[in-house]
């Protein structure tokens, strides 16, 4: 009961039918999918030939069990690394993806710098 | 006619320009604290002649004057009067119009209201927005001239991209251009400050109410262009991380560092390099950005005409910046002595920067790294939404606790405010956290998370609103609605509920609880298109909530354009949205449906987010 | 120190510059036609007329197959068929038809009317074959060897440019 008035407080309505709603497997792979023949969409965002035919392809190969990686494989090696939003990790894109964490690491090393220079002065 | 007067005041505009630097140069030689009163004069001559050559071009496309070629390429007689008007800055040649009336509005306002600060920091300031100003006049009149004529004059104008013809897109363009083309000032001044060696806590007030004013409308700017792609590119996303909306980011992690630090400039009279260089970054990556979206070297949702003539102009213009801004910094650099102590507020507003600069080099990375790949190794990639989201989400999570405790702590003392309070208020994050869970059934520990902290900066930013006093009230205002975004946003993109399938007409689909007819197809004659509006029914079969919506496929006359128009109804809770388009050679129509919980808080969030900056400013000001 | 930074700097923002300066111009319209050296695995194409499957063993004797993807709905396919039927006399080379997401009497009349240049003729009525071949829209082809190894790919229509390209190629040894 508790929790109810804190959520009836905080959303100031209970008739709020909404779904728990993960995205499907199918449609995180559409998502990562870019349409070739668009500009700047995903083949989820876009009804173009080209996306309708790929979404039934990756339906496909979903049924035969394979795995995400996978089937990004399979298409990059058709398409060339483009069709995928999500850049593979390998030596190319080691960089992409490594260079914004590390540039967390040291604003942080940074950070604790200047507050230790201070520690040590008084 | 409108052409010649057009290029004669582009032309006199150099010239005063020229004028304005000549004389605040021979200003400077004068051993006095008094700016000429020429100067002021010219200055505001040039602001008034600046508008008028706007508001020709604004006439030529009223009047639809084809013998300019501007208004040939994207004016259509047939269009409405407003699309008319907006149609002047909403291609690249009068968008650059644009650009020079911020430039010299602002260069003026500058001057003007500062005069409590010393004569060559704000002759220095605007000899540098001058040069800026000349740079973009040179750039229209010998490559991007709006007034350039065309003959034989044409009949007909060839008409604008019917997506653009949108009340949203019109005011976009100059939101944004406020935001990022207004930073130039602080860039001027920033060089300006090292030149004149005028430094500390007046340099940061003087700036201030500038940065401010950038933020605020970069913010509305952002705000405006994603509502406009949720409703108008019809996906249903109002964020695609595309190189163009990454554009517009960049300089706004840029300015929202600066704001914070400038914090600690005014109080502590610390980090002042650092200011500078975020000052110098602002705009850089303005510049940047324009050169990103003009120039075409990126593919995207938003193609601007792009011309790589255009390209190296604004890549010449970059370099000179970066190099100017590069020189400056290594010459006037000196190191300084930042006292911080680790619990104080100067150290949240530097966390804040280090979150900030982490964005920033994300996107950043995300949006060159193609470019790079391509140009190094010929190896063609594609970084879209699923990069930023799995970089930059998790990291919000820290970002927002660390934003929920940092106002809980004071300048220069080692010590927390309130430590109970905040161990109290998790608790109650967290609470409220499993009750959505319970209710909504499991979902992500990641999504777990971002409500949690964004519910814990809510709760602690409304705890601040019962215990403080009213001097923090503008902060408060934004770091809550910041914390309502990320909430609304994680909600949204829970709970959301998206259908795609085919539907032929007459026919009905059941798919889970929804059920869906469509029950007509009509043709309908409008004044600049035709459209073939579809009638969908849908049931929810849980609730027997019934509605009706109309999709559209509209084909545009001039030029021949293909769009599809969303059916969106919203209310408080949530936004219902559909599109339909047709499938070639077949005589189904896909249809995309999208229950859309809290959408519309969504926008709040942000407008309140900017309206703690016009409070700020409106408070900044009256303090000066 | 203080100069190498400095140093380092400046070349990263000259790097920077010079990549944009790079950049400008290059097209930004995305094409597959750069990937080529890559095999050919699992062909598996139906055969146009019966339910007979053309697989990578059919196309193994020939030592030049090119594979175009066409249908009667495609007017630059139109366009092209005047040079498939040319290189159709050449020996050396084999060509292989996917007919694509068509409907069977407008494809027979298509080539009634224009000649018929195929040594094999199949058809991809889903369109779902031709995502293995990496096509992404029509007309488009694909040069392989005998070891099915794609030389080269021609996207859009076969243009009298492409023709001397493929003549080159299959001629050279």
């Amino acid at each position: 009961m508790r929790l109810k008035i804190i959520y009836i407080i905080f959303f100031f309505n209970l008739n709020l039918s909404i779904y728990s709603n993960e995205p499907s497997f199918e449609s995180t792979i559409h998502k990562n999918l870019r349409c070739l023949v668009c500009q700047g969409q995903s083949i989820a965002d876009s009804n173009s030939d080209f996306a309708l035919t790929l979404k039934m392809v990756v339906k496909d190969l979903i049924e035969q069990g394979k795995t995400e990686d996978e089937i990004y494989n399979f298409l990059s090696d058709k398409y060339g690394d483009w069709i995928l939003y999500k850049p593979k990790l390998n030596v190319e894109n080691f960089l992409l993806w490594f260079l914004p964490y590390l540039i967390l690491l040291i604003g942080g090393l940074i950070i604790l710098y200047i507050i230790r220079k201070k520690g040590k002065k008084t | 006619m409108l052409s010649n007067t057009g290029n004669f005041l582009l032309i006199i505009n150099i010239f005063l320009s020229s004028l304005i630097i000549f004389k605040s140069l021979n200003c400077l030689k004068i051993n006095d604290n008094l700016i000429f009163k020429n100067i002021y004069q010219i200055s505001l001559l040039q602001s008034t002649l600046v508008l008028i050559c706007f508001f020709t071009l604004v006439a030529a496309f009223i009047v639809s004057d084809f013998s300019l070629i501007t208004v040939y390429q994207n004016s259509h007689s047939l269009k409405p009067v407003f699309y008319k008007i907006s149609g002047t800055w909403g291609n690249h040649e009068g968008s650059l119009l644009l650009w020079v009336i911020i430039l010299t509005i602002f260069s003026f306002l500058f001057l003007i209201y500062n005069n409590n600060h010393p004569k060559n920091y704000r002759l220095y300031t605007l000899i540098i927005q001058n040069i800026l100003i000349l740079g973009f006049l040179i750039f229209i009149i010998f490559n991007s001239n709006p007034f350039s004529s065309i003959s034989p004059l044409p009949k007909e104008g060839l008409g604008l991209n019917p997506i653009l013809q949108d009340p949203a897109l019109a005011i976009h363009p100059p939101l944004l251009y406020v935001g990022f083309v207004g930073s130039s000032i602080y860039f001027s001044a920033a060089i300006a400050s090292m030149i004149a060696n005028y430094s500390g806590k007046f340099f940061a007030r003087s700036i201030k109410s500038w940065v401010l004013i950038s933020w605020t409308f970069q913010t509305l700017g952002i705000l405006v262009g994603s509502i406009w792609a949720y409703y108008e590119l019809g996906w249903g996303g109002f964020w695609f991380w595309d190189p163009v909306e990454n554009a517009s980011l960049l300089p706004w992690f840029a300015m929202t560092a600066l704001l914070h630090s400038l914090l600690v400039l005014e109080k502590r009279d610390t980090l002042y390099f650092w200011s500078i260089i975020l000052c110098l970054l602002t705009f850089t990556l303005s510049v940047m950005g324009t050169f990103l979206v003009r120039s075409g070297i990126l593919n995207s949702v938003h193609t601007f005409a792009n011309d790589p003539s255009r390209g190296i102009y604004i890549l010449i213009f970059l370099s000179l910046m970066i190099f100017a801004s590069i020189y400056f910094l290594f010459t006037k650099y000196k190191p300084t002595n930042d006292l911080i102590n680790s619990n104080s507020k100067e150290t949240f507003i530097l966390i804040n920067n280090w979150f900030m600069m982490f964005y920033l080099v994300t996107v950043l990375l995300g949006t060159l790294y193609p470019i790079f790949t391509d140009a190094i190794s010929n190896n063609k990639i594609s970084v879209g939404p699923p990069f930023y989201n799995s970089v930059i989400i998790p990291v919000v999570i820290a970002f927002l606790f660390f934003m929920a405790i940092g106002p809980q702590t004071k300048w220069i003392k080692n010590k927390f405010l309130n430590f109970k309070s905040l161990i109290a208020i998790l608790g109650g994050a967290i609470t409220i956290n499993l009750a959505i869970i319970h209710f909504f059934k499991s979902y992500s520990l990641i999504s777990n998370l971002i409500i949690i902290s964004s519910l814990f900066l809510i709760s602690s930013s409304f705890f601040d609103i019962l215990k403080k006093k009213k001097s923090s009230f503008p902060r408060i205002i934004s770091h809550l609605s910041f914390g309502f975004l990320i909430l609304f946003i994680g909600l949204n993109h829970n709970f959301s509920v998206e259908k795609d399938f085919n539907l032929k007409l007459g026919e009905t689909k059941k798919i889970d609880d929804y059920e869906f007819a469509l029950l007509d197809l009509k043709l309908n004659q409008e004044t600049n298109y035709k459209a073939v509006v579809g009638e969908l029914k849908v049931s929810n079969l849980a609730t027997k909530e019934k509605r009706i919506l109309n999709p559209e496929i509209r084909i545009y006359d001039n030029p021949q354009t293909l769009t599809y128009e969303a059916s969106i109804q919203t209310n408080f809770f949530r936004d219902y949205y559909l599109t339909m388009s047709n499938i070639d050679r077949s005589e189904y129509y896909n249809i995309k449906f999208q229950q859309k919980p809290l959408m519309i808080w969504i926008w709040i969030s942000v407008i309140f987010l900017s309206l703690g900056g016009f409070l700020s400013l409106f408070r900044n000001a009256k303090n000066n | 120190m203080q100069k190498i930074i400095k140093f380092t700097v400046v070349l990263f923002f000259i790097l920077i510059l010079l990549v944009f300066y790079n950049s400008l111009n290059r097209g930004t319209n995305y094409s597959t036609d750069y990937l080529v050296g890559n095999k050919l695995t699992s062909i598996s194409l139906k055969n146009f007329e019966n339910n007979k499957t053309l697989t990578n063993n059919d196309l193994k004797k020939n030592s030049y197959t090119l594979i175009n993807f066409w249908a009667s709905w495609c007017a630059p396919c139109r366009i092209e068929h005047v040079n498939l039927m040319k290189l159709s006399k050449e020996e050396n080379l084999k060509i292989l038809g996917v007919n694509f997401k068509d409907k069977t009497i407008n494809a027979s009349k298509f080539l009634d009317d224009l000649g018929n240049p195929y040594d094999y003729l199949t058809k991809d009525t889903d369109g779902k074959q031709s995502i293995s071949f990496g096509i992404y829209g029509i007309p488009e082809s694909i040069l392989i060897n005998d070891e099915l190894i794609v030389l080269k790919k021609f996207i859009g229509p076969i243009n009298d440019q492409d023709l001397n390209v493929i003549k080159e190629i299959i001629n050279s040894s």
